[in-house]
C-alpha cells in the first residue's frame, strides 16, 4: 500500500517528524515500511552529486529531491514557434522573478503555438540551470544536471518538466500542467514535494489499507490528533438550481437477498456531472498511490477508496433507467447469488461465466456487476455520462476472496473486501465519493441515500483488568493509562466501579483489595478484527502493547516452574548416528522430499505414492519413497567433481495409506564410489572402493552404535528373484529384501537379533547404467532406522587382561563353498573363553591349495583371565580347533 | 721392544687420522686392534720375553692398547656424528608440497546450524520435540487459528496431497513446524489434564511451501520453533528470553529490536530484528541498508491455540517463535542462493 505523505498530512499534523521518523514509528507498530520513495522532499544523506552516498538509510530509499532554488512553479505566457525547428516551441515563461525563454518539444502545449498571448497563463514545473532531474529521454532512471546548450541555434539553459523528469511517474510525453491555483515562484518542493511510504499491510491490519487508517495509527503512536474528512460538507460550487433533483429514495430501491453475503448496501446519486480530468494534485496523488487517473468520476471513487478504505462503484444512472424500459420506472437494485453458468461482461471487456458462489449486483433486467470485484461493461461510466449512481456496500470477505481467486481478478476493491471492510464504512465512503465528485465535476448531489443495512455487526466488547495486562504483557499500567492508550485508537472505554461489578459478578462480598476495576472496551466502528472473550482480550492487549511501544516493555526471565524433562531419544540417537557416519568419512546431504516417480523408478518401481495435488513442477510431484534414490541423485550430480564420493542421508520416506496420513518411516541411505584413497602427488592408482570397503564401514558403524551379534547373509540371486514375486515376507523386511537394485553376487542383508535392519552391496550394473555414475563400482546401503533404533545396544566393557597373551597364526584349506563366517564361528566356539580374538589376515587361492579350494589364514589370540597361559596349553587348544574344523568342514591345516 | 710399541702406537694413531666412515673404521679396528694386529702380536710374544722385561713391556703394551681403544671409541663417535649430520643435511623435504589428504566426512550445513541453535536452546531449557511432515489441514492451520479461507492463509502457499475428497480437512505438507505445538501441548496436557505441566520445547524440522525454486525462494526448508507454556509467562518474558537467545547466537553485544507483527497463532505478535552483524548497523547490502536483520517471528501463544492444545488460556499463557537455520547461514556467510542447501554440490558442502 503506497501512501503519499502529503495525503497523510490532510489528516494529521506531522510537523517536527522526519519522513524516516514516521516510517520508523509505523514499522515498529506493525505497519512495515518496505520502501520510501522521495518525490521532491529532501532525502536523508542525499546530495545531487552524491547519489550513492554511503550514509545509512534506515529504509530502502529511492527517488529524487527537488532543489528548492532551482525547481519552481512558473507560468507560460505565450507559446512561440522555434525559428529552426517545426516540432519545438519557445515559451515565454514567468518564474516569479523574471521572464525567461524556454525551449520545449512538449506535445501537450503544441496546439497553443502561435496563438498569441495566452488569456489564462498555464502553470508548469520549471527547472533552472544547474537543477538535477531524471533524464526524460533515457531508459530507466538516470540523473542529469541541466547545463547551458544551444539547440538548433537557440540558447537553452532551463526546462519545463514532465513527470518522469521529476520522478513522479514514467510519463515523459508531455509536460506537467499544474492546477490554476499553483502559486508562481513557489519552490515546487514546497508546493507538491512528497514522499511515498510503501507499507506492507498485515492480514489483521486490513483496516489500515488506506490513508486515514495510517493517519489514525500515527495519531495513536505520536499522541497527536486525527482530523477526519468532513464528509457531510455541501459542495462549495453549486452552479445550477436544484429544481430537477428529487430525493434518491423516490428513484431507487435496494433488495438484499442474503444479508450474510451482503450485510449493507448504500447508494447515492449525483446529477449533471461534467466528465473531465481531475485536478492535477488529485491525479498526482492517485499516481503516487499506484492508480491510474481516468476521469474525475472514476478518480473520485478511487480517491475515496484509497483515503477511507471503502471501495466504491459508479454506475451510469441513465443506462440503468434505460434498462427499466420506462423513464418513470423506479430502479430496483437486487443483490443475489449468481446462477451457475450466468454470464456477465465485465468492464475489462471479458465475458465471464459465473457460478453460484459469486454474488451479483443486479437490476430487474439482470446482472450489473460482480459484487465487490468488478463492474459490468454496460453500466460503466463513459465520457457521455451525465448522472451517476454511486454504490458503497459491505460483502462477506471469504466469499469475495473465493470469487476473486476463482476469476483470477485481483483488484484494489477485492484486495480490501477480501480482508474485511466494516459495513459502517459504506455510508461514509459514498458520502465522501459524492462530495469529491461534486467538487471536481460541478454535479449536484441528490438529497438522501438509499441505505439497506440488514445485518449490523455487533460492536465487539471486551472486559479487561490491570491484572490481565500484568499477567500477559508483564507491565504495570493503571486503568486510566490503559484507557488513554486505547482511546487513541478510538476504542470506547469505561472503567466500571468495583461496586457495580461486584454486584454483577457475585453476591458474596469479596475483600476489596483483591478486586480490580474492570475496564469495558468497545471496538471502534471501523474494525472487524477485535473478538470477544479470551480472544478479544488478546486482541485488545496487542493494541495496548503496540501503542505503549514494544520497545518500552521490559525484558524479564521466565519465573515459571521448569517442565518435566522427557528429552527426545529418537532425535538424540539420530544425531549420534550422524556423528559416527561423519567420523567414517561420509558427507551428509539433505535432499528434496519432493521427487518424481520416473526418477525413483531408476532404482525401484513403486505403484503407490503420496502425490501432490498442486505440484510446482512435474519433477517435484510426489513424496519420495526411496531415500537411496535421493542419495544416488546427489552422487550423480557430483560424480565428476571428486575421485571419491561418500554420502549419507538420514530422513523420512513417505508410504501412502488409503487417503489418510502417510507413514513416515525413518531411513538411512549410504552410497559411495571412487578411489579407496584420495589421489595425491605420491598416491596414484589407488584401487576402487568395493564391497568390503562398504562392509568395513558398516561394521564400524554398528559397533559405534554398540550393536553386537550382527549377522551378514548373502541376499543372492534366488532371494532377489523371490522378492520380485509376492513372497510372503513381512512388510518391513520386504522393503530391504526386495533390494533388486543390488548386484546379485555382491549383496548382503544385515540381521541383528533376527531382525533385518539393512541391505547393502554393489549397485546392480543394469541399475547403474540408468545413472551417470562413472566407471567405479557404486556401493550402497539402506537402513531401516525404526528397526535399528529398537535393538538394545550392548554397553558391557571388558577389563583389560592382566596376563600376557599368546599370539599364533594358523592357515587352513577348505572348499570354496565354505563361508568365512562359518570358519570363524567354529574357531570361536571351540576356543571358548581362551581365544579372545580371531582375525582373518589372508585369503589365498591358487596352485598351492588346488582348484576349488581356498586357504584362510587367521591370527589367534590365546589368553587366560587369571594366569599366564603356557605354550603347551595354547597348543592343546589349537589342536582342538584344527580337529573340529577338520570334522565339520573338512579343513586341512596348511603347513 | 718399547720402541716397537711406540712405533705401533704412532702408526695406528696416524692411520686413524685418515678414517672417515664406518667401513674404514672397521678396517682400522681389524688392522690395529684385531687378533693379528702388530699390537696383539706383541701380547702373544710376551711369554718369550725375560722375567725382567715382561712386566715393563706388558705394562707398556696395555697402555698402548688402552690409548688405541680410547682413540677408536672417540673416532667411532665422530664418524657417527658426521654421518648423521650428512644425512640431516641431505634429507631435506620440500615442505611446500601438499599434505596427504584424508577422506573426512562433514555434516550438512543445515544440520550444523540446527545443532548450534538447538544446543543454545537446550541450555536455556528447551527440549527437542519432533513431529510428522505430512499433516492435516486441521493440525497445520485450523487448530492454529487459521480458519478455512482466512486471508492469513495467503501468507503460506500450501502444497496439498492428492487424497480424495476430505472437505475442509485436506492432507498437506506442513508449511511450518507449528503443528508440533499442538501435538506437544496435547501430549504434555495428557500427563495431567487437570493441571497440565509447563512446556519448553524446540521444534526443528523440514517445512514446505508451494513456491517456485529460485535463488530467493525454496519449496522445502528447515525451521526451528521454540515454545514456552506455563503459568504467568508474559510478553516481557518473551522479550527477555529471545534477547538472551540472540546474545548466545549472535554475540553478547548483539542489539535487538521488536516490531509488531501478525501471525494467526500468536497475539500479540512480534518480529525480532538483530543489528546487522555484517556491517555493525551502518547499513550494507545484506541488511538492505537498514542496519537491521529480520531474524525471527514471535508472539504470545494465541488463546485459541492454547485451548486447542488443552491449556486453559485463563490460567496458562506462553510464547512461541520461529526461525530459519538456512536464512541464518545465508546472512552469516552472505550466501546469495538458497538453492545451495538442497543442491548437495560438494563444492558448497565442503566449505562448512
Ligand atoms: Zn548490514
Amino acid at each position: 500500500m503506497k501512501i503519499p505523505l502529503s495525503w497523510l498530512k490532510d489528516f494529521i499534523d506531522l510537523d517536527g517528524l522526519s519522513v524516516e521518523d514516521i516510517a520508523r514509528k509505523l514499522t515498529l507498530a506493525g505497519l512495515e515500511v518496505d520502501e520510501i520513495q522521495y518525490v521532491g522532499l529532501p532525502m536523508p544523506g542525499y546530495a545531487a552529486q552524491d547519489m550513492h552516498s554511503s550514509e545509512r538509510h534506515e529504509f530502502k530509499t529511492s527517488g529524487i529531491a527537488w532543489d528548492r532554488d532551482k525547481i519552481v512553479v512558473a507560468e507560460i505566457l505565450e507559446v512561440k514557434p522555434h525559428p529552426n525547428a517545426d516540432r519545438l516551441t519557445l515559451l515565454d515563461l514567468y518564474d516569479g522573478q523574471q521572464t525567461q525563454v524556454v525551449l520545449t518539444g512538449a506535445p501537450n502545449i503544441f496546439h497553443l503555438k502561435s496563438t498569441g498571448k495566452l488569456s489564462k497563463p498555464i502553470k508548469v514545473a520549471y527547472a533552472k540551470e544547474g537543477a538535477t532531474l531524471y533524464d526524460g529521454h533515457a531508459d530507466g532512471l538516470v540523473l542529469t544536471t541541466l547545463k547551458r546548450a544551444k539547440i538548433r541555434g537557440v540558447d537553452s539553459y532551463s526546462m519545463v518538466c514532465s513527470e518522469k523528469e521529476l520522478g513522479i511517474t514514467e510519463e515523459h510525453e508531455g509536460i506537467i500542467l499544474l492546477d490554476d491555483d499553483a502559486p508562481v515562484g513557489m519552490p515546487l518542493a514546497d508546493y507538491m514535494g512528497d514522499a511515498v511510504l510503501d507499507i506492507s499491510i498485515l492480514p489483521n491490519m486490513a483496516r489500515n489499507a488506506n490513508v486515514i487508517g495510517v493517519a489514525r495509527e500515527l495519531a495513536a503512536l505520536t499522541g497527536r490528533k486525527l482530523k477526519p474528512p468532513t464528509v457531510d460538507r455541501r459542495p462549495k460550487t453549486v452552479h445550477r438550481p436544484p429544481s430537477t433533483v428529487g430525493n434518491i429514495n423516490e428513484l431507487v430501491s435496494i433488495q438484499i437477498t442474503n444479508p450474510e453475503l451482503n450485510p449493507r448496501f448504500v447508494i447515492g446519486l449525483i446529477r449533471d456531472v461534467e466528465i473531465k480530468p481531475s485536478p492535477y494534485q488529485v491525479q498526482r496523488r492517485l499516481k503516487l498511490a499506484g492508480m491510474r487517473p481516468i476521469n474525475n468520476i472514476v478518480d473520485a471513487t478511487n480517491y475515496a477508496m484509497l483515503e477511507l478504505g471503502e471501495p466504491l462503484h459508479a454506475f451510469d444512472y441513465d443506462v440503468l433507467v434505460g434498462r427499466t424500459g420506462s423513464p418513470t420506472h423506479k430502479i430496483k437494485i437486487i443483490t443475489r447469488s449468481a446462477r451457475d453458468g450466468e454470464k456477465l461482461t465485465t468492464l475489462d471487456g471479458v465475458e465471464r461465466t459465473l457460478s453460484s458462489m459469486n454474488v451479483l449486483v443486479c437490476d430487474e433486467k439482470g446482472p450489473l456487476s460482480i459484487a465487490g470485484i468488478m463492474g459490468g461493461a454496460e453500466s460503466e461510466v463513459t465520457d457521455k455520462t451525465k448522472n451517476i449512481l454511486l454504490e458503497g456496500a459491505a460483502w462477506n470477505f471469504i466469499n469475495i476472496r473465493r470469487t476473486a481467486k476463482q476469476h483470477n481478478l485481483p483488484s484494489e476493491a477485492s484486495f480490501r473486501f477480501s480482508r474485511g471492510v466494516h459495513p459502517a464504512m459504506a455510508e461514509i465512503g459514498v458520502k465522501r465519493g459524492l462530495q469529491l465528485m461534486a467538487e471536481w465535476s460541478g454535479g449536484m448531489v441528490a438529497p438522501g441515500l438509499v441505505d439497506e443495512y440488514p445485518l449490523k455487526p455487533k460492536d465487539a466488547t471486551v472486559t479487561l483488568t490491570t491484572k490481565d495486562v500484568k499477567r500477559l504483557l508483564g507491565i504495570d499500567l493503571s486503568a486510566e493509562e490503559i484507557v488513554e492508550l486505547l482511546e487513541r485508537l478510538e476504542f470506547k472505554c469505561k472503567i466500571r466501579s468495583p461496586q457495580n461489578a461486584k454486584r454483577k459478578s457475585s453476591k458474596r462480598a469479596q475483600p476489596i483489595t483483591n478486586y480490580e476495576s474492570p475496564i469495558m472496551v468497545i471496538a471502534p466502528p471501523h474494525r472487524l478484527d477485535i473478538g470477544e472473550g479470551v480472544v478479544g482480550l488478546a486482541d485488545v492487549l496487542e493494541e495496548i502493547a503496540r501503542v505503549y511501544g514494544y520497545d518500552r516493555i521490559p525484558s524479564t526471565t521466565m519465573a515459571d516452574a521448569l517442565p518435566p524433562q522427557i528429552g527426545n531419544p529418537v532425535h538424540e540417537w539420530e544425531e549420534h548416528l550422524r556423528d559416527v557416519l561423519v567420523a567414517l568419512g561420509f558427507d551428509e546431504i539433505v535432499s528434496y522430499r519432493l521427487t518424481s516417480a520416473e526418477n525413483e523408478s531408476r532404482i525401484t518401481q513403486y505403484d503407490e505414492y503420496v502425490r501432490i495435488a498442486n505440484p510446482i513442477a512435474p519433477e517435484r510431484s510426489v513424496m519420495r519413497r526411496s531415500l537411496l534414490a535421493s542419495v544416488l541423485d546427489s552422487l550423480e550430480h557430483n560424480i565428476r567433481l571428486s575421485e571419491t564420493l561418500a554420502f549419507f542421508e538420514i530422513g523420512s520416506v513417505f508410504e501412502p495409506t488409503n487417503n489418510e496420513l502417510p507413514n513416515e518411516p525413518r531411513k538411512l541411505a549410504v552410497a559411495m564410489t571412487g578411489k579407496r584413497e584420495p589421489n595425491a602427488w605420491d598416491v596414484k592408482d589407488s584401487p576402487a572402493l568395493d564391497f568390503f570397503d562398504m562392509k568395513g564401514r558398516i561394521e564400524l558403524l554398528l559397533s559405534g552404535l554398540r550393536l553386537t551379534d550382527v549377522v551378514y547373509t548373502a541376499i543372492g540371486a534366488s532371494t532377489l528373484r523371490q522378492a520380485q514375486g509376492d513372497a510372503p515376507l513381512p512388510r518391513r523386511a520386504l522393503g530391504l529384501r526386495s533390494a533388486t537394485y543390488l548386484h546379485p553376487g555382491k549383496a548382503a542383508e544385515i540381521k541383528i537379533n533376527d531382525e533385518v535392519v539393512a541391505a547393502f552391496g554393489e549397485l546392480h550394473p543394469l541399475v547403474k547404467e540408468k545413472y551417470d555414475l562413472g566407471d567405479s563400482p557404486v556401493l550402497v546401503a539402506e537402513f531401516d532406522l525404526d528397526v535399528l533404533r529398537g535393538i538394545a545396544p550392548t554397553y558391557a566393557i571388558k577389563p583389560v587382561p592382566e596376563f600376557p597373551p599368546i599370539l599364533e597364526d594358523i592357515a587352513v584349506i577348505v572348499d570354496e563353498s565354505v563361508a568365512a563366517s562359518r570358519l570363524e564361528a567354529l574357531i570361536r566356539q571351540t576356543g571358548g573363553k581362551s581365544v579372545t580374538n580371531v582375525r582373518l589376515f589372508d585369503v589365498y587361492r591358487g596352485d598351492q591349495v588346488g582348484a576349488g579350494k581356498k586357504s584362510l589364514a587367521y591370527s589367534l589370540t590365546y589368553q587366560a583371565p587369571d594366569k599366564t597361559m603356557t605354550d603347551a596349553e595354547a597348543a592343546a587348544i589349537r589342536n582342538k580347533i584344527v580337529k573340529r574344523l577338520e570334522q565339520e568342514v573338512g579343513a586341512k591345516l596348511r603347513s | 721392544m718399547l720402541d716397537k710399541l711406540s712405533e705401533i702406537e704412532k702408526s695406528a694413531l696416524d692411520a686413524l687420522q685418515a678414517v672417515d666412515d664406518e667401513s674404514s673404521l672397521d678396517a682400522w679396528r681389524v688392522a690395529h686392534l684385531g687378533r693379528s694386529s702388530p699390537l696383539m702380536m706383541v701380547f702373544s710374544e710376551l711369554g718369550k720375553l725375560s722375567k725382567e722385561e715382561r712386566p715393563t713391556i706388558g705394562q707398556a703394551a696395555n697402555r698402548v692398547k688402552a690409548v688405541l681403544e680410547a682413540a677408536f671409541a672417540e673416532k667411532t663417535e665422530a664418524v657417527k656424528r658426521s654421518a648423521l649430520e650428512r644425512s640431516l643435511s641431505e634429507e631435506k623435504l620440500d615442505v611446500t608440497l601438499p599434505g596427504r589428504p584424508i577422506q573426512r566426512g562433514r555434516l550438512h550445513p543445515s544440520t550444523q546450524q540446527l545443532r548450534r541453535v538447538l544446543a543454545i536452546l537446550a541450555e536455556m531449557g528447551f527440549q527437542v520435540y519432533t513431529s510428522r511432515e505430512v499433516e492435516t489441514d486441521e493440525m497445520n492451520f485450523q487448530l492454529l487459528n487459521f480458519p478455512p479461507h482466512h486471508p492469513a492463509r495467503d501468507m503460506q502457499d500450501t502444497l496439498y496431497v492428492d487424497a480424495g475428497e476430505r472437505g475442509d480437512n485436506p492432507i498437506l505438507l506442513r508449511t511450518h513446524t507449528s503443528p508440533g505445538q499442538i501435538h506437544a501441548m496435547r501430549e504434555f496436557a495428557a500427563m495431567n489434564p487437570k493441571d497440565p505441566p509447563p512446556i519448553r520445547i524446540a521444534l526443528p524440522g523440514m517445512c514446505f511451501r508451494a513456491e517456485q525454486i529460485t535463488a530467493r525462494s525454496e519449496v522445502q526448508f528447515n525451521q526451528v520453533e521454540g515454545l514456552a507454556v506455563g503459568k504467568g509467562i508474559t510478553f516481557s518474558d518473551l522479550k527477555g528470553t529471545l534477547i538472551e537467545f540472540a546474545h548466545r547466537m549472535f554475540g553478547q553485544n548483539a542489539r535487538t529490536r521488536f516490531r509488531a507483527s501478525y501471525f494467526p497463532f500468536t497475539e500479540p505478535s512480534a518480529e525480532m530484528d538483530v543489528e546487522c552483524f555484517v556491517c555493525g548497523g551502518k547499513g550494507c547490502a545484506v541488511c538492505k541498508n537498514s542496519g537491521w536483520l529480520e531474524i525471527l517471528g514471535s508472539g504470545m501463544v494465541h488463546p485459541v491455540v492454547l485451548q486447542n492444545g488443552g491449556y486453559d488460556p485463563k490460567i496458562y499463557s506462553g510464547f512461541a517463535w520461529g526461525m530459519g537455520p538456512e536464512r541464518q547461514l545465508m546472512l552469516r556467510y552472505k550466501i546469495e542462493d538458497i538453492r545451495y542447501f538442497l543442491g548437495n554440490d560438494i563444492r558448497f558442502l565442503e566449505q562448512f
